[in-house]
């Protein structure tokens, strides 16, 4: 299988200006014989459903949550990054493509993450249009913070809570579509499998959550927005339902999964307090702004620290180590997310860690407070600080934070092209369920960025491109290849519920979560890996030997909803291994501890390994097979990445 | 492991939960007694607990709503000891934590109760109704691409805060379960006045008030009886005047636009 | 239904007229006090007798009878209206439930105050207003209006009347506690500037006007 990206020819710079004159439209009046199916409405999906039902497609748009409103994009907390230059400090598109190229320790494609950049500044626009209200300066223009990563202040916000206004002015979009019967919305709704017809994606199987009903929906295309697969690690940031299911049975019906092992983990979480633990609260990386990092300068201060002999406000100025600070005196706190979390992980396998499981450092705002007082750290914060309190009981207006890093995004995804088509003709990727654009680490406020540039700005010109080539004849969902699909999902669904074994879902979802977090997080080596392949495949036999699912398909199961994404789990689970191990190499969000420079950097190998990871699926248990994607740079120069 | 609290001992606690197999059939309040609950779990973290032990024992688990568990999703719901959310004010039942109930508590759950809210399963309710209401006009009608520059409408800082106020609301229905009316005005006033205090939304305030506020009166929600009890339960702090504000912009729209049917 | 049936069949509408009428409620409520005062003037009734003779018979308060009685019929329709609407919305209840920790008791007993408060219309309609306007009354010797005096001092007498006077002057106060400043909301009339005023000022209204009708049964029951 030959890999096309479908790059257009050209100078970075016109590459998309080009290709948007090259590609094939629908004329109006066509638009409405074509139905696209998109499955999420994030912001990927609620932005793409709202915009291809304005161009005039019949879109059918589903969920599994109960209300589209309700997708997990509405938890991004701090920003998002668009190059409008607003503040004078010298940002460009071409420097927020080149921060997001370098951040993504080049392994990100060049002409994706400049459109990336170019459509950000429109994004900004539609979203004000719609009604988002952003923050704004007193002179009432919008207002901008800085992030990770960058040396300029480009990321606009809404509070903290910049995730739930960009969602919610989606979901008005597609609310509008709605109401004008452009988009017919299925709540509650979950996809099982994806139909093929002549080799071509032509609709999904989906369940009804309320009823358990199997049905099929046909269409012209199908687009995937269905986020990342961070639940993986049972513990992560993601929502409690979000799952890779969608994408992992596509991935099974042919579609390739590219680079499954880049993983990132955010520096800032709250750590976790027991066994009991089902999720992990991110704290905004806009945090690292005015909070400073630090342990204990010694071991044995901070094993003090941790039996309670001393408190905090005991150690010394002297005795502290802002290690960021000393470490990268040019970003300091601000340094990548995959910089920082190591860090972190660091600084505690040294011993200097600190709460009770000695899993923890400091984010101290004190000094931030002392300069600027408590109203104006609250007026930043105050949510965060508030939310921190509610979980931990501790206030961090007084104490510094205790934080850890945490599973929160997952760069991997399916394999697209340009065009954010996979490789099977029809299927559709967007926002976190492609790889495209973040390479091996993503930037602090790009997530929303490019769900939004996705689904608004990037989708609605391709997908006109593939479906002009394609006839208007619609398949009915009597097609065999919906009945054969339909039957494969009753059946694996009868298979869970009839195995009656002795461990619950949540029990091997939790031990499939610490093999990946020991073997497969923050620091890997191929010793580990190779143990957690085996690891995870008996934990996958033992699954379909010993799972306990009660209930029958016809109501409302939760626990056989759980059943379904978690046999995906310890299927991808593998792959990530699997792809971990391939990668010779430490970037971004995949450290190998094999590749690291004598100041435990990441050590890239761009000699042998400056590709894309795709793999095809041969079956469950059988070798994947490593397709490759060879990156070229032509525009930036490929250096060791460096935040001193 | 780190436990915010190292003193807090763990809690036997007596559950009475709503148990209902589906729309159709009656329900009931169930008792389970859960023990060793550690006061730094979360609400629902303490219901997983209780969901894994009913399983174990092959009985079906308590279907409740729920997804992000940090207080932003609104999918979360529960009526705990008789008010929505439970006792913390201005806390969604996901950032709920055990320590605010004693050992030896019994804790009542039931759904949230409204005609427009029928209940899917146990704890689980149909809450689509409002998607509806937010579909008769809760946008601006603008469609991708061809806007102006974001900077070309200022806003005043003060009028931008406000309507972030507005919008911060995560539609989990709590004010709907709070009301003696099931009354959703809280909820669908904090769109109008969002969109009403914005100079984007103000284009179309008038055809958005009466639609949204027809929808609302079809779905069978109840009238406001102004007794603030929505806006005292409302997790994140809606405040009681956007429903003075809508009902302004109702009355004016009303007087006002040339729709006369 | 076209535009303005439609207004004023929504809930929206409905609360528009609970507040325009209660409001309205208000303003007969201070002059029918102001009036009533005049009973605690110490001559035998006489300008008590002159006042109510001047409301039974001035074609201006005769034509604002009507606008009181569909004042109050629309109030009780409404009343009657949304709080079937609002049973409705909530068919089945919570076995557990405190609402007491997030609203006021007299908010939400509007309906239950309002019924007592009619209960006591009624019969104080048929004390009073029955008796003065359709000629029940001696006439006062010398002068050309009836005795209506002598009538609120028999009844004043009567312990069981005084009682029920005075529950009803406690119900009105707390319907008027919440309705006055609730019918500015329903009015959309908020703002940061006005609406402390507004409530401060409803709840001293209440308490006064209604401290100043229970006084008169009060007053004629142990001192005259």
């Amino acid at each position: 299988m030959i890999l096309d990206s479908k790059i257009p020819e050209g100078p970075l710079a016109e590459k998309w200006d080009k290709h948007k004159f090259n590609v094939k439209l629908v004329n109006p009046a066509n638009k409405r014989k074509y139905d696209v199916i998109v499955v999420g409405t994030g912001l990927a999906g609620a932005s793409a459903a709202a915009t291809l039902g304005e161009l005039g497609y019949n879109v059918k748009a589903f969920c599994f949550q109960d209300s589209p409103r309700r997708a997990h994009s509405i938890a991004a907390q701090g920003g998002i990054n668009a190059a409008k230059n607003y503040q004078n400090d010298g940002d460009s598109i071409f420097r927020l493509f080149y921060d997001t190229i370098k951040g993504g320790d080049y392994r990100a494609r060049e002409a994706n993450v400049y459109r990336l950049a170019q459509v950000s500044v429109n994004i900004i626009d539609q979203c004000v249009a719609q009604g988002v209200p952003f923050a704004r300066e007193y002179g009432g223009l919008l207002a901008n913070r800085s992030f990770g990563g960058a040396q300029v202040s480009r990321t606009f916000y809404a509070r903290g809570q910049t995730g739930q206004q960009l969602l919610l002015g989606a979901y008005s979009a597609l609310n509008r579509q709605i109401a004008y019967g452009k988009v017919k919305m299925y709540p509650r709704t979950e996809m099982l499998d994806l139909v093929m017809v002549d080799g071509k994606a032509r609709g999904i199987v989906v369940r009804n959550l309320i009823t358990g009903k199997i049905e099929s929906h046909s269409a012209h295309a199908v687009v995937l927005a269905t986020g990342g697969y961070g639940n993986v690690f049972f513990l992560s940031t993601n929502a409690m339902g979000s799952n890779a299911t969608a994408a992992w049975r596509a991935h099974k019906k042919g579609a390739l999964f590219a680079n499954p092992c880049f993983t990132q983990i955010h520096p800032t979480c709250i750590p976790v307090s027991g066994e009991y633990q089902s999720k992990l609260t991110l704290m905004s990386e806009s945090l690292r702004n005015d909070g400073r990092v630090w342990v204990p300068k010694t071991v044995e201060i901070a094993q003090r620290l941790r039996k309670g002999e001393i408190r905090v406000s005991d150690i010394k100025e002297e005795d502290r180590d802002y290690y960021l600070e000393r470490k990268y005196p040019a970003f300091g706190n601000l340094v990548p997310r995959d910089v920082a979390s190591r860090n972190a992980k660091l600084m505690c396998d040294e011993g200097r860690g600190v709460g009770a499981s000695g899993l923890a450092v400091f984010l101290d705002f004190a000094d931030a407070i002392k300069r600027e007082g408590q109203p104006a750290i609250a007026a930043k914060y105050g949510n965060l600080f508030e939310m921190y309190q509610k979980i931990t009981d501790e206030n961090p207006y007084e104490n510094p934070m205790r934080i850890y890093p945490a599973v929160h995004y997952t760069m991997g995804g399916l394999w697209v092209d340009y065009n954010l088509m996979t490789n099977i003709p029809g299927l559709y990727a967007t926002g976190e369920c492609n790889f495209s654009d973040h390479g091996a680490n993503r930037l602090g406020a790009s997530a929303l960025m490019q769900g939004l540039a996705d689904g608004y700005f990037v989708i609605p010109y391709t997908i006109g491109d593939y479906l002009a080539q394609n006839p208007t004849a619609k398949v009915t969902t009597d097609h065999p290849a919906f009945k054969e699909a339909e039957q494969a999902v009753i059946a694996k669904n009868n298979q869970l519920l009839s195995i009656n074994g002795s461990r619950t879902v949540d029990d091997f979802h939790k031990q499939l979560g610490h093999i990946m977090w020991d073997y497969c997080g923050m620091a890997r080596n191929a010793e580990g890996l190779q143990f957690a392949k085996g690891e995870i495949r008996k934990l996958r036999e033992e699954f379909w030997r010993d799972v306990k699912v009660v209930g029958v398909n016809e109501e409302l199961n939760i626990t056989l909803e759980k059943a379904n994404r978690v046999a995906d789990f310890l299927e991808l689970g593998e792959l990530m291994v699997e792809d971990a191990l391939q990668r010779n190499e430490s970037c971004g969000g995949h450290f190998r501890e094999e590749y690291q420079t004598p100041e435990n950097e990441a050590l890239r190998d761009d000699e042998n390994y400056a590709y894309v990871a795709a793999w095809e699926f041969t079956g469950v248990g059988n070798e994947p097979v490593l397709h490759k994607e060879e990156l070229k740079f032509e525009n930036v120069k490929l250096t060791q990445r460096s935040y001193k | 492991m780190a436990g915010s609290n190292p003193n807090a001992k763990p809690m036997d606690l007596t559950l009475k939960v709503w148990r209902q197999k589906n729309r159709e059939s009656a329900g009931s309040m169930v008792t389970y007694p859960v023990k060793g609950i550690s006061p730094d779990m979360s609400f629902l973290e303490m219901l997983d607990v209780l969901n894994e032990d009913l399983l174990r024992g092959g009985q079906d688990p308590i279907a409740f709503d729920h997804d992000c568990r940090e207080g932003i999703c609104g999918m979360c719901s529960l009526y705990i000891n008789g008010r929505p959310h439970g006792p913390e004010r201005g806390t969604t039942t996901c950032q709920l934590h055990m320590r605010h109930f004693n050992d030896g508590d019994t804790i009542t759950i039931e759904p949230w109760r409204a005609a427009a809210f029928p209940v899917h399963k146990d704890l689980v309710v149909d809450r689509s109704a409002f998607d509806r209401i937010q579909q008769a006009g809760g946008y601006v009608s603008v469609n991708t691409g061809g806007v102006p520059d974001a900077n070309a409408i200022p806003i005043g800082k003060s009028i931008a805060d406000k309507a972030f106020d507005a919008a911060t609301c995560i539609g989990c229905g709590a004010c709907v379960a709070a009301c003696k009316n099931a009354s959703a005005m809280l909820f669908v006033s904090a769109k109008v006045s969002q969109m009403a205090m914005l100079p984007q939304g103000k284009v179309e305030a008038k055809t958005r008030v009466e639609n949204m506020v027809a929808q609302m009166d079809v779905e069978g929600f109840g009238a406001c009886s102004n007794t603030g009890a929505c806006a005292a339960e409302c997790p994140v702090g809606i405040s009681l005047e956007n429903i003075a504000i809508m009902n302004r912009e109702y009355l004016s729209a009303k007087a006002t636009s040339e729709h006369v049917a | 239904m076209n535009w303005f049936t439609k207004t004023f069949s929504s809930t929206l509408g409905r609360k528009f007229i609970m507040s325009i009428t209660g409001l309205f409620l208000c303003s007969f409520l201070v002059v029918h006090l102001v009036g009533n005062l005049t009973l605690f003037r110490q001559d035998g009734g006489e300008a008590f007798n002159i006042y109510s003779h001047f409301m039974a018979n001035n074609p201006i308060i005769r034509t604002m009878e009507f606008v009181l009685v569909a004042g109050f019929l629309f109030h009780i329709y409404d009343a009657i209206v949304l709080t079937r609407r609002n049973k409705a919305a909530r068919p089945v209840g919570y076995a557990n439930s405190h609402p007491e920790q997030n609203s006021t008791w007299s908010s939400r007993n509007m309906g239950l105050l309002g019924t007592i408060i009619l209960v006591f219309l009624l019969v104080h309609l048929w004390n009073f207003f029955v008796p003065a306007r359709f000629g029940e009354l001696e006439g006062v010797p010398n002068a050309d209006y009836l005795n209506l005096y002598s009538e609120v001092v028999l009844a004043f007498k009567n312990p069981i009347y005084v009682a029920l006077y005075v529950i009803a002057m406690v119900a009105l106060a707390y319907h008027l506690i919440h309705g006055f400043q609730s019918a500015f909301q329903s009015l959309g009339l908020t703002h940061k500037k006005y609406t402390p005023f507004i409530q401060k000022f409803g709840y001293a209204f209440s308490v006064l006007i209604c401290l100043g009708f229970a006084a008169i049964p009060l007053y004629f029951f142990f001192f005259v």
